[in-house]
């Protein structure tokens, strides 16, 4: 019931990326602008090391305490006329999100950006109740017009061309016409950001006022004092929960943490990794529905938490990966991510955090494939900004994959095969030899093989060097040894 | 220790890919190792350091393998491997790897503290300013290894050797410290995604317009020169050891006399 799942199909996924042109022109700017502005704001903040240990210590302390945490907030959120509902399944909370919608009669729910609610595939499960869902963040606007999943955490709808966005908007908004905006020339369709964001934004103004229920995300939840946060660059997020006569944050369980001041130290982190910023432009904490006095606000308020399989990673080799504030940081300097995009991971997360998260929440069999196709270059854990481990939970899966037996066989085979040979090195060594002999004679003339039996993977694009020689460095050196070189 | 008093016995690492494919890079060790002071053997019980199979998930195998290294080398003052890969993973990993059993912990990490890739064995360990070659009159590019950069900190160290060197003029890459796409099994499991970084590599290696490219990990090298070479370039690969040791008479990665 949740979002499609194509995890299992990653290598055709990957290999239908590859020649996809519009992608690989869309992917340019994760890896050049994105990933340059990280470094840089980063650079100018002299403790944004000593902020990020700082981060992963209250992460790691709230993880300990989570349980005091949570009741600590559903205290202080209902003190303040809030409601939480804890919902254990995607089902649970599908089901608690659709019974709120019905008690307003709502048909017209108006959304801001959450990946939560892509976990739970919130929106087909509405549309198929009768309510329709309209995402206001522009990125999860286009993807829904374009009918697919997100394939970035933070930039929904990163896979898409100027151009693309443009088509799309033709197609849905044909009768549009681009208001006299300063400073912008009016054409039609034109492909500049800041005239497609304004198409968006005009596009959606008047559903915002028609909205019954407006849900959103949370990038954190405050124990002390019972508020959600939401942090966003385009403020449809602060339309979406304060028009709406009810308002429904969806949040999952690890996203609390203990107080106001270790939100300004998480704050300082995120927008710096996540998109070079120093902080995001609308950041912003809803304590309750709207009081007597408030001029305005939803009158009701709830909070929708939802754990799926995140309080069984508590105390395991997973819990790291509870500390993740979603910041993005890591597909935006993954090579293999730059090379297949989001869509190629088959799930809700992408990249190398979905690599490490992923076969937990839809079963490794299935996501086998995610934790393998990294490089272990380590730059993901590199740039987080929580410090999670990501290369080593990967690893860790590999470890359940091979004990389950889950690794294609004759992978395993190849791999216990020639753990055998190095653990017996007299065998071992003569394998080498009767294999170097052969590869120096068929790259003789040219130092070099473009093809290779079973290693067509790598010489479908690229030559396999020749060994320099037809032996080994350890028989040359023992040679050199008895010639009294010493 | 920066004036060594006796000269110091050290174990050469030799790694897989050394052995197998580009011998001529133990032998720049060695040479470079002992111009500056030190006795080197090659203990022969030496295999592999288990990076195969610990990237599989093959963690029993992997600790045989590793228990088999650590025999090994347990005699001399220090471990060099050409190598930030290999020397990564003895160093980074092996400890790691028996958690459960303190014994073995204990020589793991005892094995741990003694293990250095080479570059940084002559520069932060040995002090060494510089090397004793010949000038040679060549642009270079360096590619900075995954391993190497980011478990062992390897990046100013074969600059700085190579500096020393009269006549080579270091032009950096864009993204020298981006990953080729090698990552061991990754490169024939994902043969397709593997070839499309290495391309945006090459693509980097060949803006500098440099007429060499160095690194100092056979694994990146046999991918980045493999690369090159189907894309008919015409710059050469080495490992730095090779450069350092003024062994360049051999033919470079993926080409013949
Ligand atoms: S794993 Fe780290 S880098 Fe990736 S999204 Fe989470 S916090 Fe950001």
């Amino acid at each position: 019931m949740s979002m499609q799942v194509t995890t299992q199909n990653f290598e055709a996924n990957a290999s239908k990326a590859l020649k996809d042109p519009n992608l690989r022109k869309a992917m340019q700017i994760i890896g050049g602008p994105m990933a340059s502005r990280r470094v840089e704001t980063a650079r100018e903040l002299p403790e944004f090391e000593a902020l990020r240990d700082e981060g992963v210590k209250i992460k790691n302390h709230v993880l300990k305490h989570i349980d005091l945490y949570l009741e600590k907030f559903e205290q202080q959120l209902t003190a303040r006329g809030g409601k939480l509902h804890w919902c254990r399944t995607p089902r649970e909370a599908r089901e608690t999100i659709l019974a709120l919608c019905r008690s307003r009669d709502a048909k017209l729910v108006t959304k801001g950006k959450s990946m939560v609610t892509e976990e739970i595939g919130l929106n087909a499960f509405l549309e198929e109740h009768g309510i329709t869902p309209v995402e206001t963040d522009l990125g999860e606007y286009i993807i829904q017009l374009a009918q697919e999943p997100p394939s970035h955490i933070i930039g929904p709808a990163l896979h898409k061309t100027r151009e693309q966005v443009a088509e799309l908007f033709e197609e849905h908004h044909p009768d549009y016409e681009l208001p006299n905006v300063p400073g912008i020339k009016a054409g039609p369709r034109s492909t500049e950001p800041q005239v497609l964001v304004t198409e968006a934004r005009s596009v959606l103004r008047d559903t915002y006022f028609r909205a019954d229920v407006g849900i959103t995300g949370a990038n954190f939840l405050i124990a002390e004092t019972g508020a959600t946060v939401i942090v966003t660059n385009e403020g449809n997020g602060d339309l979406t929960q304060s028009l709406p006569r009810m308002h429904i944050a969806v949040s999952s369980i690890e996203k609390v943490i203990p107080n106001l001041e270790d939100l300004s130290t998480i704050l300082r982190i995120l927008a710096r990794s996540a998109t070079g910023q120093e902080m995001s432009c609308y950041t912003t904490l809803s304590c309750g529905p709207k009081r007597p006095e408030d001029i305005d606000g939803p009158e009701e308020f709830h909070v929708v938490l939802v754990d799926n399989g995140r309080s069984e990673m508590l105390g395991t080799a997973l819990e790291p990966l509870l500390r993740c504030i979603r910041c993005g940081a890591c597909m935006n300097n993954c090579p293999v991510y730059h090379s297949v995009g989001g869509h190629a991971y088959g799930w809700v997360y992408p990249g190398p955090i979905g690599a490490a998260l992923d076969p937990h929440m839809i079963g490794l069999e299935t996501a086998r494939h995610l934790p393998n196709a990294s490089t272990f270059c380590g730059k993901c854990e590199e740039v987080c900004p929580m410090r999670i481990p990501l290369p080593d939970i990967m690893r860790w899966w590999r470890e359940q994959a091979h004990e389950k037996r889950i690794t294609p066989p004759l992978q395993r085979w190849g791999i216990e095969a020639w753990a055998f040979a190095a653990k017996t090195p007299w065998l071992y060594r003569l394998g080498a030899r009767v294999a170097i002999g052969l590869l120096n004679m068929l790259g003789k003339d040219k130092g070099r093989l473009s093809s290779l039996p079973l290693a067509g993977g790598w010489t479908d694009g690229r030559d396999f060097p020749a060994p320099q020689s037809a032996s080994t460095f350890m028989s040359q050196y023992k040679a050199s040894k008895k010639g009294g070189l010493k | 220790m920066s004036q060594i008093d006796a000269k110091p016995r050290v174990a050469l690492f030799v790694t897989c890919l050394v052995d197998l494919f580009r011998p001529s890079v133990g032998f720049a060790a060695i040479k470079l190792m002992e111009d500056a002071g030190c006795i080197v053997e090659v203990p022969e019980a030496q295999v592999c350091c288990g990076q195969p199979a610990y990237n599989s998930g093959d963690r029993k195998d992997t600790a045989a393998i590793a228990k088999q290294v650590i025999e090994a080398f347990e005699d001399y003052d220090y471990v060099v491997a050409p190598s930030g890969s290999c020397g990564g993973m003895i160093k980074d990993h092996y400890p790691a790897l028996f958690a459960a059993d303190p014994e073995w912990q204990r020589r793991a990490e005892d094995l741990s503290g003694r293990m250095h890739e080479l570059t940084s064995f002559l520069v932060d360990v040995l002090k060494i300013q510089g090397v004793q070659t010949a000038p040679q009159d060549v642009k270079i590019t360096y590619h900075d290894s995954c391993s190497g950069l980011r478990e062992l900190g390897v990046k100013g160290q074969p600059r700085q050797l190579l500096d020393s060197i009269g006549g080579l003029e270091i032009v950096e890459m864009q993204t020298p410290e981006t990953c080729c796409g090698f990552g061991g099994t990754f490169c024939v499991k994902y043969g397709e995604v593997s070839t499309d970084i290495v391309g945006r590599k090459t693509a980097d290696i060949t803006a500098t317009g440099a007429d060499l490219l160095l690194a100092g990990d056979m694994g990146c090298l046999l991918n980045m020169a493999g690369k090159l070479k189907r894309e008919g370039s015409p710059v050469q690969v080495r490992h730095v050891a090779e450069v350092l040791a003024g062994m360049t008479d051999l033919p470079a990665i993926g080409e013949s006399k």
